[in-house]
């Protein structure tokens, strides 16, 4: 810590950060384009003169670049003294000399950075009378607009870009005032990041063409505080919505996940929420071709009470989940039809992989580590995943955590971490280790120190053989080659040598082995870590769905109900059951002959979704669902954190409620008509639920992980100085005639019974817990810079406190010498070579079109590669198969055509299907691996 | 059975790759043979194209991103960066007259102009019988001689208008 005086008062700060991080992390006013809180320091927009004096006698100082100055203790600075002022505004107006004047034409104008700065710096005339510069803009894309009359040249963007997000196809082009920020030519940015660019420029040139096509100001767009539900991370995000459609959404700072930046999945994929094709009647159909809509939602949830009541008198009734929707929704559901009768609605292997997670989570020894912890881990194994398609946003933490050697060594050099310059030209080429055993190749092959293809087994083999080498208590792996048995070595003794080493894996190879031997690693190297003292292990996984970990937690245990027992239910009983489906396309998650037989074997087929699907055309009942822009929910992320999302907005919709209290009502029905005599409690509890905390308590009473659930965020009681929290920004406009074409009168603004957020611009405006904030925006800083207002130092935590509940802490320090040999998992055989013209499929993750909701979104849809199946030449060769051959891969009933593509990261004997939806709808992932015939 | 057979993705199509010639590839791979990582002959890449074929197509830019293994955004960052890179093509000859500070105090402003009158084009263009290309440049490292000029690989110094016209009509 160090002391500074800043304009006569005294602040204790940090002594490790840069005069104008310290400043701002006071809380104080100055001006900066450059510097930003990650990228940190390159002093190149001088915007952020302050004067400092040389000791107490010293009444001249002169100015400095406070983001170049390190902070001393004693140190005294002015911010408000005239010249540097009087500096900051002629930099402003040089800044400015050449930038346009058009603000109210400009998609940034009222949340620019630029603009709140001209102002801070108390800029007001522009004596600049000449010719303005011009330039070509050019075509980024579907996702990204260009205006690059509005540079400043503050080089955040490449900075953003390519150094921090390994990206290549944006160049600073030209030099001096011809200095272009761009491509080399035309073209769709390619970098799953490329979003961050709205955020990260200061001013209007990167700006979101999504909000574009249909355009409001920010203090139009009404907002709550948001989970992203495209993958399993759970980064929190800010969607802003106007008129009943979704315009865009942008980054809510999580100190511990997303910090400052999201994927272009989660930024971009939200179309499907204001998709035409959408959902949005409840229909009732008597045969295949009588279609009959039932306006009333009343009518379709009484004759669904009517279809569960009789189904479950005869023990005929059955629930299936989804790893997609909320905790809640899901609850509720499995309170609906009893535990018994639910069924996750994920395949065999799926299910178990996820109770085996859940299982691994909660030994001894292992720590679910957090995004911001495994961006400070100075070693990373990942076994089995390609993060930038599977968890996007987890691939640029590990990114940043390949760094940290060169931040060792500029500690050793006494180089301030905030020198970005030095610190990178220091490093050069040398990263701390990262080692990546993948079944195709991944986009950090790069900037590995060690990458490796192979099958899911033998990368699994490989995993157990490290951990064997950290620990002779783990089994041995036999018949290793001695070159993986060295490779092993070489692992171990970089996971045993690092301070922070990181263990990440997943579900994506579909493979249980895979996640075994992550787990077999990282319990080894507590061991061999351990000196009398346990420090558990990182070990991270990527999971298949936003709530896939959630879903897991209500199933706590239960290895048998997934979708086969359901499936294997309906088969016994021909005719029999009734189903009811919460928004799973079943599809996508088995072999579609034996899906077919399913449907053809029900009696009734209850379906709640928000998009048409193969699943709902075989509905007799459909109810529409909300998506979680309408509703709230809580979301489990892949470490065990429970995270509240809200409705960002009320539907008009009647047939549109919240997807748990549509489950409600149905259990309401089903007990009102006096048949409520002999239900289970817990039944005529749901049917008592009228608002989301009634919900929350029945979910608490369950105990366990569930015990403390009402703490993930605050409830509808919460009140700040007795008032809600507004969803509109305080300068919202025309609530009063948004209607007024259809009545003249303001309409009354929705009431929200579910949470403290109000629908309103009125409300508290200030100290907001951290999981209820909306979004960014504080006096003068208009722009989402404005977090500066809202974290307890630069970089740092909510004020409001990190949203979400960490569920899994690692159990207190146990001794793990009482590991049992059965405590370690077993190896798998090695893979065996293809024989006979079969190859092993493997699925790949997609970042544009793996995930079923946000892929509807055109923006994404047209961002996706061509699907291909992918091949090792030599592997191709071996099989008599040439590239760019519609090759048709042959499983089961699946048939599925695709290009060939040669790729020599494929490991051999691999044939990589892509798991893009289309392809998926034809042979779901989860089918593979599997032996296939290939032609 | 549904099949999925791909469709083309409907994006802008982007240029076209022009080749290296064999003497262009070799230079460059010797070029790189003198540099720990390939990257490091960008500029000198850009020189043997352009000593070739008298400027840097974007075809070329990016068959020397192939050849260095970047992409080709990293190229032309740096073919941009030099204004002696030409990105355009150019006449046959090039006069670049230096308008820095020196040059400026003694008349290159006027210099300029009279080359742009005499040949009928702004800085920046090339006459219309392709002949000469007419750039201004950053100080040239003669300043005691000024005003400058380089013309092709010689170093005019002292330049006045009649130098000028002789060069022009020669
Ligand atoms: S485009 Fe934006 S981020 Fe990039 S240099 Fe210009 S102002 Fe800065
Ligand atoms: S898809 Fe995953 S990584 Fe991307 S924003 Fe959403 S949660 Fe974050
Ligand atoms: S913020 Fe300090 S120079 Fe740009
Ligand atoms: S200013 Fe022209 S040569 Fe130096």
């Amino acid at each position: 810590m160090a002391t500074i005086e800043v304009d006569g008062t005294s602040y204790e700060v940090d002594g490790d950060r840069n005069l104008l991080d310290a400043c701002l992390g006071l809380g104080l006013d100055l001006p900066y384009f450059c510097w930003h809180p990650t990228l940190g320091s390159v002093g190149s927009c001088r915007q952020c003169a302050v004067r400092v004096y040389a000791n107490a006698e010293d009444t001249r100082g002169r100015l400095v670049m406070s983001c170049m100055t390190p902070v001393t203790d004693g140190q005294r600075l002015s911010i408000r003294d005239p010249e540097s002022q009087a500096f900051r505004d002629k930099s402003i107006e040089v800044t400015m000399a050449n930038h346009p004047h058009d603000c109210p034409v400009c998609e940034e104008g009222g949340e620019c950075h630029l603009q709140d700065m001209t102002i801070m710096s108390r800029h007001t005339e522009r004596r600049y009378r000449g010719l303005k510069k011009t330039y070509t803009n050019q075509y980024l894309g579907p996702c990204i607009s260009h205006e690059m009359n509005r540079c400043i040249a503050c080089y955040r963007c490449v900075r953003f870009y390519n150094d921090y997000a390994g990206g290549k196809d944006l160049a600073v082009l030209a030099s001096k005032e011809n200095v272009y920020f761009g491509r080399h030519e035309d073209g769709c940015l390619e970098s799953g990041f490329s979003g961050n660019l709205v955020e990260v420029c200061p001013t209007g040139v990167f700006t979101d063409k999504t909000l574009s096509r249909s355009y409001n100001r920010k203090w139009d767009l009404q907002s709550a505080p948001s989970i992203c539900s495209s993958c399993s991370l759970g980064c929190n995000i800010s969607p802003g919505e106007r008129q009943g459609r979704i315009k865009r959404i942008v980054n809510r700072y999580h100190h511990d996940i997303n910090g400052y930046f999201i994927c272009d999945r989660g930024r971009f994929g939200y179309d499907y929420t204001n998709a035409d094709q959408r959902i949005q009647h409840c229909s009732i159909r008597q045969s295949a071709d009588v279609t009959e809509e039932a306006p009333d939602y009343r009518d379709a949830i009484n004759a669904i009470a009517v279809e569960l009541a009789g189904a479950a008198t005869g023990g005929n009734l059955i629930a299936i989940g989804s790893d997609r929707l909320s905790v809640e929704a899901n609850f509720a559901l499995q309170t609906l039809v009893d535990e018994d009768n639910f069924y996750s609605g994920m395949d065999p292997v799926q299910h178990q992989l996820l109770q085996s997670v859940l299982g691994i989570y909660r030994r001894p020894g292992i720590h679910a580590p957090t995004l911001r912890e495994i961006e400070s881990a100075d070693a990373v194994l990942i076994l089995g995943e390609d993060l930038v398609n599977s968890a996007p946003r987890m691939a640029l933490s590990v990114r940043q955590a390949t760094r940290n050697l060169s931040f060792e060594l500029a500690r050793k050099s006494q180089i301030p971490l905030w020198q970005d310059t030095s610190v990178r030209n220091l490093a050069q080429d040398r990263r701390s280790p990262l080692m990546i055993l993948s079944v195709a190749g991944t986009d950090l092959d790069a900037i590995a120190s060690l990458r490796l293809s192979a099958a899911a087994d033998d990368i699994a083999r490989l995993g157990f053989a490290v951990a064997r080498c950290l620990s002779d208590r783990a089994p041995a792996v036999p018949n290793l080659s001695p070159d993986l048995e060295s490779t092993a070595a070489g692992i171990a003794d970089c996971l045993l040598r690092a301070k922070n080493p990181v263990i990440i894996s997943g579900t994506s190879c579909n493979t249980p082995s895979v996640v075994e031997s992550a787990a077999q690693v990282a319990m080894a190297l507590s061991l061999a870590k351990s000196n009398g003292q346990i420090r558990p292990s990182w070990l991270s996984y990527v999971l298949p769905a936003a709530n896939s970990l959630g879903l897991a937690m209500l199933q706590e245990g239960n290895d048998d109900n997934h979708l086969e027992r359901a499936m294997q239910r309906v088969l016994a009983n021909p005719g029999q059951c009734t189903a009811l489906i919460l928004q799973n396309d079943l599809y996508a998650r088995a072999e579609p002959s034996r899906v077919d037989a399913f449907f053809g074997n029900l009696k009734s087929c209850i379906v709640l979704d928000q998009q048409p699907n193969r699943t709902t055309d075989r509905a007799n009942i459909l109810v529409p669902t909300q998506t979680d822009f309408e509703t709230e929910g809580t979301l489990v992320n892949n470490e065990g954190r429970a995270q509240r999302y809200f409705e960002v907005f009320a539907t008009d919709n009647p047939s549109l409620r919240d997807n748990w209290k549509t489950i409600a009502n149905m259990a309401k029905a089903w007990v009102n008509p006096g048949t409520g005599q002999g239900l289970p409690e817990s039944l005529l509890a749901l049917a008592r639920c009228e608002n989301f905390d009634d919900l929350i308590a029945l979910l608490k009473n369950r105990g366990g992980l569930f015990g403390h659930w009402d703490r993930a965020a605050p409830n509808a009681a919460f009140r700040i100085a007795g008032l809600k929290i507004p969803r509109m920004p305080h300068r919202y406009s025309g609530r009063t005639s948004l209607r007024a074409n259809i009545r003249v009168a303001e309409a009354k603004q929705p009431e929200d019974r579910d949470s403290p957020l109000g629908f309103t611009m009125e409300g508290a405006p200030i100290n907001i817990p951290g999981a209820l904030t909306p979004g960014f925006w504080s006096p003068g800083w208009n722009s989402g810079e404005s977090l500066n207002k809202f974290q307890d130092e630069i970089n740092g935590h909510l004020k409001g406190g990190d949203p979400g509940l960490r569920l899994l802490q690692s159990p207190a320090a146990t001794d793990m010498s009482a590991a049992t040999s059965s405590d370690w998992f077993s190896v798998p055989a090695a893979t065996p070579t293809a024989a006979n013209g079969r190859l092993l499929a493997v699925s790949l993750p997609r970042l544009f079109d793996g995930e079923v909701l946000s892929a509807l979104s055109p923006a994404l849809a047209q961002r996706a590669e061509l699907p291909q199946l992918e091949i090792h030449p030599e592997t191709a060769a071996a099989v008599g198969l040439v590239e760019g051959h519609i090759a048709t891969i042959r499983l089961e009933s699946c048939q599925l055509k695709l290009p060939l593509r040669f790729n020599p990261r494929v490991a051999s004997g691999l044939v990589a299907v892509p798991a893009d939806v289309k392809t998926a709808g034809i042979l779901p992932p989860v089918l593979l691996p599997a032996a296939v015939t290939i032609e | 059975m549904t099949e999925l057979i791909a469709s083309t993705a409907n994006l802008p199509a982007a240029g076209e790759i022009e080749p290296l010639t064999p003497e262009e590839r070799a230079e460059i791979e010797h070029e790189i043979s003198h540099y720990p990582n390939r990257q490091a002959a960008t500029i000198e890449a850009l020189k043997i194209v352009q000593k070739y074929q008298r400027w840097v197509s974007d075809g070329k830019v990016k068959a020397i991103a192939e050849v260095l293994d970047i992409s080709p955004d990293a190229v032309d960052a740096v073919a941009t960066f030099y204004n002696r890179i030409y990105r355009q093509p150019v006449g046959q000859k090039v006069l670049a007259i230096c308008d820095s500070v020196s040059c400026w105090l003694l008349g290159c402003t006027e210099l300029m102009d009279h080359a742009s009158r005499s040949l009928d084009i702004e800085p920046g263009e090339t006459s219309s019988d392709g002949r000469f290309t007419l750039l201004p440049t950053p100080c040239l490292g003669a300043c005691d001689r000024a005003p400058v000029m380089k013309f092709e690989d010689k170093l005019i110094t002292n330049l006045t208008a009649e130098t000028l016209d002789w060069i022009l009509k020669s």
